[in-house]
């Protein structure tokens, strides 16, 4: 039965929908998780109780019923919108964050492509979403959408460059840019580079929370000023597709940091053979934990200005994470 | 095929003219916004993220109070003022009635005038609240409205135990205040009162209150992003504030210590110590401080009223049927949005013959295309809910 599934998995097309399958299947599984850990966590924070009716306790079918209200709602687009474009935006917003689980490694073997340039194309693609943003926000006909796509454009310069940069230090101390190669550095050196890269691990959070665009850097959408920014026209299952996109870009980027930062899925005191199976459920627990930071933030502070947050990544994020390669440099020649 | 020269001049003239100049966008903000306070609408001609020329447009709430007022009488009155700044139902009645009270020259028994000053307190410290609830979310922080909300409850459960009413109390008589809640007509009369426990109740939750205050300061003011999104914004002066009709806590915060509880004797607070709190700057930050200071000393005025409340009658002696005399008055109180004023003329007969309300929001609101010229997108917003407008106070 094994010798069948290995052989039928050999073959290259069938292994890829096998991937693929399971990647459809993750997104919606974390976008709900993350999402429902939101909703609770926030009502925990905020002396509310939450949802406490659907599915009959602690509210856990919240998310399964929003999402199926979601899916049997009319599909509105604007008379002045740009059809093709409005309907483009959401889906590019979602790909972008699904090719972003392929270079994450689960455990040792467990990644869907093990790229040799992993870390460089996760940026890369990472950026693509704001693309959709923008498009979204550009496609809507609606002068809010439009303030808050271009807000995130403005936010894609300022924070791209420290969230670079951020992770140059990693890569410098691991002497490869493939994701597992980073965690596989890690395991060799016996502790995570968070010890001597918490300059980098911070700026990485600071950038990840703009690229997420959630508070404090939630501009683009910023619903007390530009009502629902570049969403305001989306209604049913391409809100949807953003909603999901926004939980799972939060899974995707916490992974990263801890993939560069964390240790990936290693933890010290256990033995590399149980990491096969362990690996998995240790990522997910640190990824959890930065996605729960991520939460608290958002539920404790308010929004920035979009000139601070320039100010900010300008002035303060890209020359400490110059500061930081420089020195992650002459440490590691020196070392 | 050739261009003449003039044409060629003419068309790179064009092309020079269109990489300079960038059109201006007019954004209309409202009547349906998240954080206009009701059907405020602005019209604001935006160039990238700076506004210019901002136009406030007013109108959609008007009710035509001051007219209907006049084919009431008097006693129906409180009901619809109550309804003018709904966050603090119960702080509109009080000038009013003094008004009336005036011209009929009706002394009000002490503990009526005490209670009444009470509740007022308690309307403003619910008001202030409010603004302690919707200030930080209009910046992006989204938990203090809950802390804020939560404690503006218990406000007005008490206020609702005496009165009947959470934003509507219509508690207010003429000639004193309407017998305790409860009180129907199988009650007897000698046992109309304020509720038993009101009292003891109140004053823990005064003291509670000033827990509740310094954690909203916690929350709010030791967050650096908060400091940074509203010191130095929105800077008003004291002689723009004035120039502009502001009052209350925005004219204060710009530091003029100017009271009206202070200044007139609408209500016995001579009898009481307390600050009036004044800002330095006149910039968002001040007047969100001064709104927090203000419910301290809100609980302090209430813990002192409750601790020398007098005993005696609710209601001094008045016609069955009320006419005020002919004459007329002008009465203004500070309210938690600024001054409330009523200018009331009688000719004698059930109601009055023309009642002009002067309300806070309505002047606070007017000094917005000064304070927002030139400003960012977001401080249009942290600005305006600096303010503390209600719409339903604006038109009426």
């Amino acid at each position: 039965m094994i010798e069948l599934l290995t052989d039928l998995f050999s073959n290259f097309w069938i292994s890829l929908a096998g991937k693929l399958a399971l990647v459809a299947l993750m997104i919606p599984l974390i976008g709900m998780a993350l999402g429902f850990a939101e909703i609770k966590l926030s009502a925990k924070m905020q002396a509310r109780v939450g949802p406490y009716f659907a599915g009959g306790r602690w509210g856990w079918a919240q998310l399964i019923a929003d999402g199926i209200k979601f899916f049997q709602k009319e599909d509105i687009i604007p008379a002045a919108a740009d059809r093709p474009v409005f309907k483009m935006a959401p889906m590019l917003v979602l790909v972008s964050t699904v090719a972003l689980l392929v270079v994450i490694p689960f455990g040792p073997g467990l990644i869907f492509q093990d790229l040799s340039v992993g870390i460089f194309y996760a940026l890369a693609i990472s950026s693509l979403s704001t693309i959709g943003i923008l498009m979204a926000g550009w496609s809507s006909g609606n002068k809010y959408s439009l303030i808050g796509g271009l807000r995130a454009a403005g936010q894609l310069i300022a924070y791209e460059l420290p969230l670079v940069l951020a992770v140059v230090g990693s890569v410098i101390m691991a002497g490869t840019m493939s994701m597992s190669g980073i965690v596989e550095a890690q395991i060799e050196a016996g502790f995570p580079y968070v010890i001597f890269q918490f300059v980098g691990f911070g700026i990485f959070i600071v950038a990840a929370l703009a690229e997420l665009t959630r508070i404090p850097f939630d501009m683009p959408i910023a619903e007390s000023e530009l009502v629902m920014g570049y969403l305001t026209e989306y209604s049913g299952f391409r809100f949807l597709f953003f909603f999901l996109a926004e939980f799972a870009n939060m899974f995707t980027l916490s992974a990263i940091a801890v993939t560069l930062f964390l240790g990936g899925y290693w933890l010290p005191g256990i033995p590399e053979s149980a990491l096969e199976l362990a690996g998995p459920a240790i990522l997910l627990g640190k990824v959890f934990l930065l996605a729960f930071v991520m939460i608290w933030f958002r539920w404790t502070f308010p929004r920035f200005r979009e000139d601070q947050l320039q100010t900010l990544a300008w002035k303060w994020l890209i020359p400490l994470a110059l500061v930081n390669i420089a020195v992650t440099g002459i440490l590691k020649v020196v070392l | 095929m050739t261009i003449d020269s003039a044409t060629m001049r003419h068309l790179s003239e064009a092309q020079v003219s269109v990489e300079l100049e960038t059109e201006d966008m007019t954004l209309n903000i409202g009547p349906q916004h998240p954080s206009t306070h009701g059907v405020l609408r602005l019209v604001a001609k935006i160039d990238g993220e700076r506004a210019y020329d901002v136009q406030p447009v007013i109108g959609y709430m008007h009710r035509g109070y001051e007219k209907i007022c006049e084919v009431r009488s008097y006693p129906q009155i409180t009901t619809i003022v109550n309804r003018i700044d709904w966050v603090s139902g119960y702080a509109n009645e009080i000038p009013f009635i003094v008004a009336a009270e005036k011209l009929m020259e009706v002394e009000v028994p002490p503990r009526a005038q005490y209670i009444r000053l009470v509740l007022t307190e308690m309307a403003r410290i619910s008001s202030h609240l409010v603004f302690m609830a919707s200030y930080p979310l209009e910046l992006g922080a989204a938990t203090p409205l809950f802390f804020a909300l939560r404690e503006r409850e218990r406000v007005l459960e008490l206020l609702e135990s005496v009165t009947g009413g959470r934003f509507h109390p219509n508690f207010n008589r003429i000639g004193g205040v309407k017998p305790a809640a409860g009180a129907g007509p199988t009650q007897k009369k000698t046992t109309q009162d304020l509720p038993s426990d009101f009292l003891s109740e109140t004053m823990d939750a005064m003291e509670h209150m000033f827990k509740i205050c310094d954690e909203l300061e916690d929350l709010v003011a030791g967050n650096e992003i908060i400091l940074a999104r509203t010191r130095g914004v929105g800077k008003v002066p004291v002689e723009v504030a004035a120039a502009y009709g502001l009052s209350g806590p925005n004219l204060r915060a710009s530091g003029a210590a100017f009271d009206l509880r202070k200044i007139e004797h609408y209500l016995p607070y001579d009898d009481f110590e307390f600050d009036v709190v004044t800002g330095t700057n006149g910039d968002c930050w001040d007047r969100w401080y001064c709104r927090l200071q203000e419910i301290r000393e809100s609980a302090k005025i209430i813990q002192q009223a409750i601790d020398g409340i007098p005993s005696g009658d609710l209601q001094a002696k008045v016609p069955k049927m009320i006419k005020v005399p002919k004459g007329e008055t002008y009465v203004r109180a500070e309210n938690p949005k600024g001054e409330m004023g009523y200018y009331l003329v009688s000719d004698g007969n059930l109601g009055p013959y023309r009642l002009k309300i002067r309300s806070a929001s309505f002047s606070n609101l007017s000094i917005l295309p000064w304070a927002l010229e030139g400003v960012l997108v977001p401080d249009i917003i942290a600005i305006m809910g600096s303010l503390d407008f209600v719409l339903g106070d604006v038109d009426r």
